[in-house]
C-alpha cells in the first residue's frame, strides 16, 4: 500500500470515529446501548438509571425473611453480620458508631444499587427488580424513613430523604 | 594498621540518637566487630567440628514447573480474617515481619474480597467503557494485549489498614496483624487514558465508576482526573499474570490511592458527571470524626512507616547489635526521609533508604542499633516529598477521635522488654 493511500485511510478512520487518534490501536468493539443495558447496574443518587418495577414493605418482609434474615437478623437487628436498623445518636457518642441504613447511609439509591448487585451474599443477583424494590421498602420502613404503606419505585426511591444525608464532608488534607 | 581499622569501625559505631541508635554507615563497611554481633533468636550455632550435611551426599529434588518456597518457610503465610459464615469475604494479611526489600511475593500480597474470588475465563472476560463517551467500547483481553504497556512499582494499601490503632488501648498484634493490608508489586498494563481517549471523553464527564466481575460486583467512583493521569488497566503482577486473588485477568491500578478503589476483576468503567455514591464510598471507607461527620473520598494514602524487624513475634537474642528494618510509603509521591527512634520519640536519627525510592511504592529503610539489654521503644517516622510528616498516634487521634477505623497513618511503637520480647505499645 502506498503512503498516499495509507494517509487517506487514516484520514477516513479519523473522521469516522470522531477524533480518535490514528496512532492508537483502536481495537475496541463499538457496543450498542441495548448490549450495555444489562451490565449498566449502577444507580446514582438522581435515580436516573433505576429499572421499572416496584415493591412495598409488606412484600419486602417476605423477601427479607427468605433471603436476608439469616445474616442480618430478625427485622434487621443484625448478627451475625451488619445490623440494618438502629444506631441513631451513636455517630457522636463514646463508643464505635453503629452505622446502619438509618443512622448512616446518605442515599436510598445506594441501598437499591448494592442489594441488586451484591445481595444476598450466597446468591447475588438472584432477586428480581421488584424484589429489590420491595426489600428496600421493608428496610426503609423498619427504620421509619418511609411509611408502612409506601411503595418504592424509580420515582419514589430517589426522593427518599435519608436521616444522615448531610453527614458527609469531602476529605481535604490537614497538613 | 590493624588498630587503625578497628578504630574506624568503632567510630562508625558511635551513637547518633538515644538508646543505642548507631551511625547509619555502621552496617555497611564496619568489619568483624559489627558482623559478630548477636542476632535474632534462633540464629545461634552449636560449637563443634564443621559437618558435611546429608543433603550434600544425596541427589537433590527434581525441577518443578512452578517453584515454591522452602518448606522450612511454611510459617511465612498470610493470615486470614473472614466475615461470619463466609470463607471469601474479608481479607488476608501480608507477613510484613518476615519479608525484606520492597517487593511482595505474589502469593503473599494482601487480599480484600467482598464475596470470594471469581473463576474468570480470560477468553470470555471483557472490559466495557461507556457512559459519557462518544462511542462505548468493549475490549477483550486479546485486544488489550496488543496495546502499548507500561510498568511501575506501586504499593496498594487497604483504607482500613492499621485501623486497630485508633482504639484506646494497644491491640496485641504485630506488623502483620496491625498493618498487613499493604503490599507492593511491579504492575504492568495499559494506561487507562489510552482506552478512554479511544472511546472519546465527553466534556461533561468528571468521574468514572469502576466495577469488578466478582459476585459482589464491587464498584467505586474515582475522579476522571486520576483515570487520565496515571491509572493502569493492570494485566501483570511482578512479571506474571495477575493472580486470581488480586484481580485476574485485569485490575484497576490507581497508584497511591486506597486499595478499595483499585477495583479487581475490572469489567466496566462508566464515565459520569458525579460519583455514584456506592456502598463502599458512603457506608464504608469514610472517616468518622468526633463531630459525627464522615470524611468522604479519602483517596491518596498519607505518608506512613512501620518497623517490620524487629517487631512482635520476633525476639531479640541478647544485647548487641541489630539492624532495624522497616517500610515507608506515601500516596503523594516519594519517601524523602525516614527517622527512627529507640527511646519512644525523645530522639531521632535518619535511616538509610533503599534505592531507588520510587513514588507510590514501598520504600525500605534500615538503621543499625546497639541494644543495651534494657527497655526500649522503637518507632519510625516518614516524611514524603510533599513535605508531609507522618503524625504521632496522639496527633491523629486528637484530630479524628477513637471512633473511626480508616486511613490510620500515625506512628506505630514497639516496646522492647529486658528479655527481648516485643509488644505493641502506645508511646
Amino acid at each position: 500500500m502506498s503512503m498516499h493511500r495509507l494517509l487517506i485511510g487514516a484520514a477516513m478512520l479519523m473522521s469516522a470515529t470522531s477524533g480518535v487518534r490514528a496512532d492508537s490501536p483502536n481495537l475496541g468493539r463499538v457496543v450498542s446501548p441495548e448490549e450495555i443495558a444489562v451490565w449498566d447496574i449502577s444507580i446514582a443518587p438522581d435515580g436516573a438509571n433505576l429499572p421499572h418495577g416496584s415493591g412495598t414493605p409488606a412484600q419486602g418482609e417476605a423477601v427479607y425473611r427468605a433471603a436476608c434474615q439469616t445474616c442480618h437478623g430478625e427485622r434487621g437487628a443484625g448478627k451475625p453480620n451488619d445490623p440494618l436498623v438502629g444506631g441513631q445518636g451513636t455517630l457522636t457518642g463514646e463508643g464505635l458508631p453503629i452505622k446502619t441504613v438509618d443512622s448512616f447511609w446518605p442515599y436510598a439509591t445506594t441501598l437499591f444499587d448494592y442489594v441488586r448487585r451484591a445481595m444476598p451474599l450466597t446468591a447475588p443477583k438472584s432477586l428480581t427488580d421488584d424484589q429489590v424494590y420491595a426489600v428496600c421498602a421493608y428496610i426503609l420502613s423498619l427504620n421509619g424513613i418511609i411509611g408502612a404503606d409506601d411503595t418504592m419505585n424509580a420515582e419514589t426511591l430517589p426522593a427518599v430523604r435519608m436521616p444522615n444525608r448531610d453527614g458527609f464532608v469531602l476529605f481535604s488534607r490537614s497538613r | 594498621m590493624h588498630s587503625k581499622i578497628r578504630r574506624t569501625a568503632q567510630d562508625r559505631l558511635q551513637p547518633v540518637a538515644g538508646n543505642g541508635l548507631l551511625d547509619r554507615r555502621a552496617l555497611f563497611r564496619a568489619g568483624a566487630a559489627v558482623a559478630a554481633g548477636a542476632g535474632f533468636a534462633g540464629s545461634s550455632n552449636a560449637a563443634g567440628p564443621l559437618e558435611v550435611e546429608p543433603w550434600m551426599r544425596e541427589v537433590g529434588a527434581p525441577f518443578a514447573p512452578y517453584g515454591q518456597p522452602s518448606h522450612f518457610e511454611n510459617k511465612v503465610v498470610r493470615t486470614i480474617g473472614t466475615l461470619p459464615g463466609t470463607t471469601g469475604t474479608g481479607s488476608s494479611r501480608t507477613p510484613l515481619h518476615a519479608l525484606e526489600g520492597t517487593i511482595t511475593p505474589n502469593g503473599l500480597h494482601f487480599e480484600r474480597s467482598h464475596d470470594g474470588i471469581p473463576d474468570i475465563d480470560p477468553d470470555k472476560h471483557q472490559l466495557l467503557i461507556h457512559g459519557l463517551v462518544h462511542r462505548p467500547l468493549s475490549f477483550s483481553l486479546e485486544a488489550l494485549a496488543r496495546y502499548p504497556t507500561v510498568s511501575r512499582m506501586a504499593f496498594i494499601e487497604c483504607g482500613g489498614n492499621g485501623g486497630a490503632l485508633y482504639q484506646k488501648t494497644p491491640v496485641q498484634l504485630g506488623a502483620q496483624g496491625l498493618h498487613g493490608l499493604v503490599s507492593c508489586a511491579e504492575w504492568t498494563g495499559v494506561p487507562l487514558a489510552v482506552l478512554l481517549e479511544e472511546a472519546g471523553v465527553d466534556p461533561q464527564a468528571r468521574w468514572i465508576l469502576a466495577e469488578g466481575a466478582d459476585a459482589a460486583s464491587m464498584s467505586r467512583s474515582v475522579p476522571l482526573a486520576k483515570a487520565m493521569d496515571d491509572a493502569i488497566v493492570a494485566l501483570y503482577q511482578n512479571g506474571e499474570r495477575i493472580r486470581p486473588d488480586n484481580g485476574y485477568p485485569m485490575r484497576l491500578l490507581l497508584p497511591g490511592f486506597e486499595g478499595n478503589a483499585n477495583v479487581k476483576w475490572l469489567r466496566r468503567i462508566k464515565l459520569t458527571d458525579g460519583p455514584i455514591m456506592t456502598k463502599d464510598e458512603t457506608s464504608k471507607y469514610t472517616i468518622s470524626l468526633p463531630n459525627g461527620k464522615a470524611q468522604q473520598f479519602v483517596f491518596p494514602i498519607e505518608a506512613k512507616s512501620l518497623i517490620t524487624r524487629p517487631s512482635p513475634g520476633l525476639r531479640l537474642d541478647g544485647a548487641g547489635i541489630y539492624e532495624i528494618s522497616g517500610l515507608a510509603w506515601s500516596g503523594y509521591g516519594r519517601i524523602a526521609k525516614v527517622e527512627v527512634s529507640a527511646d519512644g520519640g525523645k530522639s531521632w536519627a535518619e535511616a538509610v533508604l533503599q534505592q531507588p525510592a520510587l513514588p507510590m511504592a514501598l520504600t525500605r529503610f534500615r538503621m543499625p542499633w546497639r541494644w543495651n539489654g534494657g527497655p526500649a521503644v522503637l518507632q519510625s517516622r516518614a516524611v514524603d516529598e510533599s513535605g508531609y510528616v507522618q503524625p504521632s498516634r496522639e496527633q491523629l487521634v486528637a484530630e479524628r477521635g477513637n471512633n473511626t477505623i480508616y486511613h490510620y497513618n500515625g506512628i506505630t511503637s514497639w516496646g522492647v522488654s529486658e528479655s527481648g520480647e516485643l509488644t505493641h505499645v502506645y508511646a
